[in-house]
């Protein structure tokens, strides 16, 4: 958190601010402008992965509060975001509801849902609660294939394009001008709980949950609170996706799917809003890459051709989560930070 | 409707022993070690696997092929001790629970690459494909003779465990790591046996799983299904993981039995979890786990 010389903190306000100088206002402002100007200068298939990023973004951010600022472990992030986009498209699709009440209804049920399955997580931790939530995602799988017409079976649900207004999204740049909007709020939201009661309660139950409750943390309000929270920002995720995808499918929200958003956390940085936004990018950017590589080389190597797309996919993925965990746990943020603070400070070490 | 419970009872307490072996596994790790490895599945793919080439297209002799596979995974589970989890030792759990399940995930690649993802079935099957008929009750054979060698393998981690110095040792290091070094005992070695040892049995029980389904990538889904199993017994409990394997055995049966037709088949897949899930809001530390009490 340096900030440049000169710059003093003098009151809480000010040590509070997210955007502290103008310098920080005039890059935020210049960023958001190139952001939203950014489908002029792209082709599509370069946008679909920027609107994925940012589903994924706000899927990571929410597991960011509760995984980077909670500390409690959730490994079925991709079951709360199969709830929400399974929501969504019921809604949308039995009931006709519009865009506009889609995206907070699948939240809020999803938040139901994440708050059922971190119950669990007021009488165990660590281990125990890394399973629960393991539970949820075998359980919500199951309840989908099972569900019926409800959940269409293993078919899976395809639903209309949101419209607003009588502006329909269907391109990737409409998309793009909707999905971005999401993130960027949901993502301020995100870092701006982290510095409120609620964030600071949640700090405390990460860092030493009795010592929180003895300090007069509610442990049961706050875990239960992070579970919803996580769970909510899953389901508009998931709602987001399954709108992007024009069909809800269980195949869409895998074990694995859980398992990366964990390992983007543990890349990008847990606890930091920074972090998730570079975990993110280069766990899906990595992702892409491979996909591409692979497809590359089973032209050019037809032995490698059918399921080696596939598990190159997943060894290149875990090896690389593996090697941030052994030499650098703090994550991409980190070595973010300490280039910053090597900048403010050139050409002193210190 | 009794021949059919006593079907139902008998597949059950073989299916019971066999996820008791595989708890055992997962619990002698995360006894001796505070890890819990979620890396256990793909485990007994490979074991699978590798005994698959060993018979078939190595052709070697039956006892030669398990042994063979035996040292394999022993020793990928060493190098999975030494390389990966070494460096994460005082490490947050978070960072144990990424790491096993980063090894699944390139475990699951790495045998993808290797084997194809094909199905394949051992060539000449291992154990004889007859059921016997004991009075009214059809006994597949299989399930006998893989009960049987399970019933070995959990009385030879017993006498492991009871009766020998490294046993000895092991059941020291799981009490406290600090106070087991001051007496002598090498904590290091002891985390490397643990993972040898279960990676070993693992080979075993992943053949066994192969001859009775098939060499296939499904068989690693026992690897997590398992947990529910190690949730119930305690995760500090070898007892206790036996029991509760023979508990979710029957009543995983039970319900495919009974609930089966009234949702429609498939219960079975999630019908541990279901019970996961109740155990840890009713009974968080399960029927013999170590109740933690926490000082600040």
């Amino acid at each position: 958190m340096g900030l440049p010389c000169g710059t003093l903190n003098e009151t809480y306000k000010q040590d509070m601010a997210i955007v502290r100088t103008r310098l920080q206002w005039g890059l935020l402002l210049v960023f958001l402008v190139l952001l939203f100007l950014l489908p002029k200068f792209l082709n599509d298939y370069l946008l679909s992965i920027i609107n994925g990023v940012a589903i994924w973004l706000i899927a990571v951010f929410g597991l960011n509060l509760l995984t980077g600022y909670c500390g409690q472990i959730n490994l079925g992030q991709a079951a709360f975001m199969a709830v929400g986009g399974y929501t969504s498209a019921i809604l949308a699709t039995r009931f006709g509801l519009s865009f506009w009440v889609v995206p907070p209804a699948s939240a809020v049920v999803a938040g139901l849902v994440g708050m059922l399955f971190g119950l669990p997580a007021l009488r165990v931790k660590g281990f125990y609660l890394a399973m629960t939530t393991l539970a949820a995602q075998f359980i919500v799988t199951w309840v989908i294939i099972h569900g019926g017409d409800i959940t269409q079976r293993t078919y899976g649900i395809s639903l209309p394009r949101p419209n607003i207004f009588g502006f329909a999204f269907n391109n990737e740049t409409r998309y793009f001008y909707l999905i971005i909007p999401f993130a960027l709020l949901m993502g301020f939201f995100a870092r701006n709980l982290a510095r409120t009661r609620v964030g600071r309660a949640f700090v405390a139950i990460r860092d030493n949950d009795l010592a929180a409750e003895v300090m007069g943390v509610n442990l049961f309000y706050y875990k239960t609170l992070a579970f919803v929270i996580c769970a909510a920002y899953a389901g508009v995720a998931g709602s987001l996706w399954t709108y992007y995808l024009g069909v809800a499918h269980y195949e869409h929200y895998a074990l694995m799917d859980s398992v990366w958003m964990l390992g983007m956390l543990i890349v990008g940085g847990m606890g930091s809003t920074m972090g998730v936004v570079f975990g993110t990018i280069f766990i899906r950017g990595l992702n892409e890459a491979v996909t591409y590589g692979s497809s590359v080389l089973s032209v050019t190597v037809p032995s490698m051709a059918g399921s080696a797309g596939a598990s190159l996919g997943l060894v290149t993925l875990g090896l690389v989560i593996i090697l941030f965990l052994i030499f650098e746990p703090r994550g991409i943020n980190h070595r973010w930070e300490i280039t910053k603070h090597t900048y403010r400070i050139f050409p002193f070490s210190y | 409707m009794l021949d059919f419970l006593l079907q139902q009872l008998i597949t059950g307490l073989a299916l019971g022993i066999i996820y008791g072996v595989i708890a055992v596994c997962i619990v002698l790790i995360y006894k001796s070690t505070r890890v819990l490895n979620l890396a256990q599945g793909e485990l007994l793919v490979f074991g699978a696997f590798f005994a698959w080439t060993a018979l078939v297209v190595w052709q070697l002799p039956l006892p030669l092929a398990f042994l063979a596979s035996m040292v394999a995974t022993g020793f990928l589970g060493f190098l999975i001790e030494r390389l990966t989890l070494r460096p994460l030792i005082g490490q947050p759990i978070l960072a144990a629970i990424m790491m096993t399940i980063s090894i699944m995930v390139v475990l699951k690649g790495m045998i993808l690459l290797a084997w194809g993802g094909a199905v394949y079935s051992y060539k000449p099957p291992i154990f004889p494909k007859e059921p016997v008929q004991l009075g009214t009750v059809v006994i597949s054979q299989e399930y006998a003779w893989a009960s049987a060698l399970a019933i070995v393998l959990l009385v030879l981690f017993m006498y492991f465990f009871q009766r020998t110095r490294a046993g000895l040792a092991m059941r020291g290091t799981s009490e406290d790591h600090q106070l087991a070094q001051s007496l002598g005992v090498s904590v290091e070695n002891v985390f490397a046996q643990s993972w040898i040892i279960a990676a070993v049995v693992s080979a075993v029980v992943g053949i066994v799983l192969a001859s009775l389904f098939s060499v296939d990538m499904g068989i690693g889904s026992l690897g997590l299904k398992v947990f529910a199993v190690v949730l119930l017994g305690g995760l500090e409990s070898i007892p206790g993981a036996i029991v509760a394997g023979l508990i979710i055995g029957v009543s995983e049966m039970a319900a495919a039995g009974f609930l089966d037709p009234i949702v429609g088949g498939g219960i079975r897949e999630v019908f541990p979890w279901l019970v996961a899930v109740v155990v840890l809001i009713f009974l968080p530390y399960g029927l013999f786990g170590w109740k933690r009490i926490e000082r600040i």
